[in-house]
């Protein structure tokens, strides 16, 4: 289910193709042709374990987009620049290992940027169908509710759970008016803080 | 002949990063300042409101100190909403802020060192920095109490002593729960904002579509009704949600929070003469307002008496 999206404020011309696969049993073989520098392989490979949902990834193609228009890529292209966009710091190879495909990748979310006008739904679609081995998802927010794993994504990004403290208390109001204790809030504030520490990356 | 045409209209232009000049529907000035411009946009998708508050250079000062100012400011004002974001897990926490969405400190800056021609035309928007954030819906404290008192005005003499009585009472709640953000800003935030003032202090009504719905549209349709009929006081329903954090710092100074009740409690006399009276005994000494809202409040309202004796400076240079 390769799915085209544009992001607001990039240009016209600039579609993102973007797919989710499940089980995925060639995770490894991917990591080879990256790790090789194939070009018919350049994909943001995204361990989809690391995403909580599609506004952070999103936010990633997004900040990636811009330094590529402003021609500041740190990293070979936009596409491994998608992955470094996910690390809250500096370290290339460290993002790679934490956020990309690895041989114990089960999910993985594919997304490719039509920076040429070669590149197409079909083309790009064909070309994965034959070489990701697994099961097309939906790229939407439930899917990554089923994927991520979300301790380890407080983990990389460093941020405390407070979730525990929560469980003991009856779920009142406080007085700034609104209901509490929502397992959707808690996952909307991982999510904002998770888009102020990719966007402060690299800030000094 | 183009020349001539064309320099007025690049003046009258606002300032405007890229890649936002692409940007269809072209986002909508709101408001200016000294520093900032603020644009209704999106993020992502039409459908996530959001803030840009875009800081033009200034041409006036040296390129250089030019553009470590605006990275200093923006990345400051970033800071301290990723920290005070961090609170929001806490199930008591009080003091709301808008999500930082993306940000550029500096617009110019570049690293594969590619020469002036090779970055294009689009380098013509000069050099700035931008922040993209939340867009929070609501009204501000500022705009709603104006609202009540042109109620009151309107029909004040009308209404019945008890409706009036209530009205009354909620706006003291309202300044109580004002007291209260300041206070869990001061103290579990560690941070002082610098520019409180009743604009920069929104309401936000607790609707069920408030995240990820463009709910933008009823919204102001609802401000251009309340304008016309202040028949029905104002709705103070809602969660307190503190912006513009330009001028924040990161402190837990007792005089730096002493200040900055100071300020607010000047904005708010001169902004709300009608309401000037209440400020005291609800936004500061109510135990559900500042002084209840954490343990060092007691010492800060006392260092507090000591800055309206003085002022807001306490070095007498600069």
């Amino acid at each position: 289910m390769l799915q085209p999206i544009h992001l607001a404020h990039t240009p016209a011309d600039l579609t993102l193709y973007v797919a989710v696969y499940r089980e995925v049993e060639n995770a490894s073989s991917l990591k080879q042709q990256l790790l090789a520098g194939n070009t018919e392989f350049e994909y943001a490979f995204i361990d989809a374990s690391m995403i909580l949902s599609t506004k952070q990834a999103l936010a990633a193609v997004f900040r990636a987009i811009n330094d590529y228009l402003n021609h500041r890529l740190k990293s070979r292209n936009i596409h491994s620049e998608i992955v470094f966009c996910l690390s809250p710091n500096n370290n290339i190879g460290e993002a790679f290992r934490r956020f990309g495909v690895s041989d114990a990748t089960k999910d993985l979310l594919v997304i490719k940027v039509a920076t040429t006008p070669d590149v197409t739904l079909e083309s790009v679609g064909r070309h994965l169908s034959t070489h990701v081995q697994g099961q097309e998802s939906p790229f939407d927010d439930a899917t990554f509710r089923a994927t991520a794993d979300l301790d380890r994504i407080r983990k990389v990004y460093k941020i405390s759970s407070l979730a525990p403290k929560a469980t003991g208390r009856k779920p009142s109001t406080t007085s700034n008016g609104i209901p509490n204790g929502e397992n959707m809030d808690a996952t909307k504030n991982l999510e904002v803080q998770i888009l102020g520490l990719m966007a402060l990356r690299g800030a000094t | 002949m183009i020349s001539t045409t064309s320099i007025p209209q690049r003046e009258a232009q606002p300032f405007l990063p890229y890649p936002f000049t692409e940007t269809q529907p072209p986002p909508h000035l709101v408001t200016q300042g000294a520093e900032a411009l603020l644009y209704r946009t999106h993020f992502l998708t039409p459908s996530t409101a959001a803030a840009l508050k875009a800081r033009p250079s200034k041409p006036y000062r040296h390129p250089t100190l030019d553009a470590r100012l605006t990275k200093q400011r923006v990345l400051a004002e970033a800071r301290v909403l990723v920290k005070l974001s961090a609170l929001a897990s806490d199930p008591d926490n009080e003091v709301k802020v808008p999500a930082v969405f993306n940000l550029e400190w500096d617009a110019a800056r570049k690293i594969n060192g590619l020469t002036e021609d090779q970055r294009g035309a689009r380098r013509t928007t000069a050099a700035g920095a931008w922040l993209l954030m939340e867009w929070i819906e609501g009204k501000s404290v500022k705009d709603l109490l104006r609202e009540w008192d042109s109620w009151f005005m309107a029909t004040g003499s009308t209404a019945s002593p008890e409706e009036v009585q209530a009205q009354v009472e909620a706006v003291k709640r309202l300044l109580r729960r004002i007291g209260r953000a300041v206070g869990a800003l001061h103290s579990k935030g560690g941070v002082v904002h610098g520019d409180l003032t009743t604009s920069n202090i929104m309401v936000r009504p607790a609707t069920n579509s408030s995240t990820s719905n463009g709910s933008a549209a009823p919204t102001i349709d609802e401000n251009a009704q309340a304008d016309d009929m202040p028949a029905r006081p104002p709705n103070f329903e809602g969660e307190i949600v503190l912006i513009d954090f330009g001028l924040a710092t990161q402190s837990v100074q007792d005089e730096d929070r002493a200040v900055d009740l100071y300020v607010l409690e000047r904005a708010f006399g001169s902004t709300h003469p009608r309401q000037e009276g209440q400020f005291d005994a609800e936004v500061l000494q109510s135990q559900e307002g500042y002084r209840g809202s954490y343990k060092g409040a007691n010492v800060v309202l006392k260092r507090l008496e000591e800055v309206r004796l003085r002022g807001r400076k306490k070095s007498m240079i600069g």
